[in-house]
């Protein structure tokens, strides 16, 4: 089936099979490897990407469900010339990861959770990131992180 | 992993999904937010050979005051049954008891309707719309039935809606300021209940429903009939499991489940009465 999906602003035209995951497409067919498979069953939240704008778990959405659709991944989120997202900038500056597989997603999440809450507390981002797991238990730095981006 | 071949096709009503559920039979399915399906296709425990996706069907997402209940689209997604004023003000427990589904990930996909219609007995809104009283609006090839939630579920995973039968609405009696809970007792913060229960009480009644507590949601009437007639909490609480029929599994044991049942229980009607 064919399929327009903008993804980090460039529109792809793809003919995919609708059993094909958006997970697959993102890094099979357009090349894009940022987004990690971690569980592959929707637990750790390191496929994380944004369909218009909010974290979903790109194993669990068809290609064929995001026709029509913009997609971000982590490959979009610096600018042009490099210059990081905030979110990115404050991961490196709080050591918000180690190993780094589950980064690509918690940036993902944490962007579309300062979105709907830019004031978070810091119990409300342990509570907003309940869907990404850190196997290296990175957890209290990725806090620090998303309370740096969120400007505290 | 990856589903077993299928066909996709996308309706733009639901007159036009319940036409081609009846064009592909039995072995179709619809596809709403997909995140009780897709989980289930991977795995290979569900094989569809065509999935009609009614995601696009968009007059069926809205929350409505309709008066003495709130009427909810069936393809309204758990983050919006999660975020909405009017439940918050007219249901919050159902509001509140959405913002437990799965992550936030979870709830910026799945779907209100698709929840019930999959009819998963350690689902959180099954059992929270059965607390409530609800009733869900089907529709099918032959117009539309209502049916209440406290004959919608017959088994596990199964419900009294027909192959070619979709959920177009769900009707929440609104609270009038009811005392309610929701107690999730469960490992990680994503995952199902190992058990829950949702429970109101007001001065009309109380309603208390069990997450994961048998094959289907279960409704302890014996509790709210104990209440009825003057029982204190915890004697009511002490017949939570009085219509349960746990199993058990690698997180906990029949005897353990039915503990704890009556100890959320005990916590939820304790936080319900005001």
């Amino acid at each position: 089936m064919e399929i327009r999906v903008t993804v980090n602003g460039k529109q792809h035209v793809s003919d995919v099979e609708p059993r094909t995951l958006l997970v697959h497409y993102i890094r099979e067919v357009l090349g894009l490897t940022g987004t990690n498979v971690g569980c592959d069953t929707s637990s750790c939240g390191a496929c994380s990407v944004h369909i218009d704008g909010e974290a979903v778990k790109s194993c669990t959405v068809l290609a064929v469900q995001a026709d029509g659709s913009a997609v971000t991944t982590i490959e979009g989120m610096a600018a042009a010339d490099g210059t990081l997202h905030p979110m990115q900038k404050a991961f490196m500056e709080n050591h918000g990861l180690q190993c780094g597989y589950c980064t690509p997603g918690m940036v993902m999440a944490a962007t579309s959770l300062l979105k709907e809450n830019p004031n978070p507390t810091e119990e409300e981002i342990r509570i907003g990131l309940e869907g990404n797991l850190c196997r290296c238990t990175g957890y209290h730095n990725i806090v620090k992180s998303v309370l740096a981006a969120a400007g505290k | 992993m990856i589903p077993a071949s299928f066909d996709y096709v996308r309706a733009g009503s639901a007159a036009e999904a319940i036409s081609l559920i009846g064009q592909y039979g039995d072995e179709a399915k619809f596809l709403a937010g997909g995140h009780s399906l897709l989980p289930m296709m991977k795995l290979r425990l569900a094989q569809p050979t065509v999935l009609v996706d009614i995601a696009r069907v968009k007059d069926l997402s809205y929350i409505r005051d309709a008066g003495d209940h709130i009427a909810i689209g069936a393809l309204t997604r758990h983050m919006d049954v999660e975020t909405s004023p009017v439940l918050a003000q007219h249901a919050p427990l159902l509001a509140h008891a959405a913002g437990h589904v799965g992550d936030p990930q979870v709830r910026h996909r799945g779907t209100i309707g698709g929840t019930i219609a999959h009819a998963d007995p350690a689902s959180d809104l099954p059992a929270t719309t059965l607390a409530l009283g609800a009733t869900y609006v089907v529709q099918g090839p032959n117009g539309t039935r209502e049916i209440k939630a406290a004959d919608f579920y017959k088994g596990f995973l199964e419900s009294d809606l027909a192959a070619d039968e979709m959920i177009t609405e769900v009707r929440v009696p609104k609270m009038n300021g009811a005392g309610w809970s929701f107690q999730k007792f469960n490992r990680r913060a994503q995952d199902w209940a190992i058990v829950g229960v949702a429970a109101w009480r007001g001065s009309n009644g109380s309603g208390v429903a069990l997450v994961n507590m048998g094959q289907t949601p279960v409704l302890a009437t014996s509790v709210s009939k104990a209440l009825a007639d003057g029982a204190s909490i915890a004697d009511a609480a002490a017949l939570a499991a009085a219509e349960a029929s746990p199993s058990k599994d690698n997180n906990a044991s029949v005897e353990y489940r039915t503990h704890l049942a009556k100890v959320l229980v005990r916590r939820a009607l304790e936080e319900s009465t005001k």
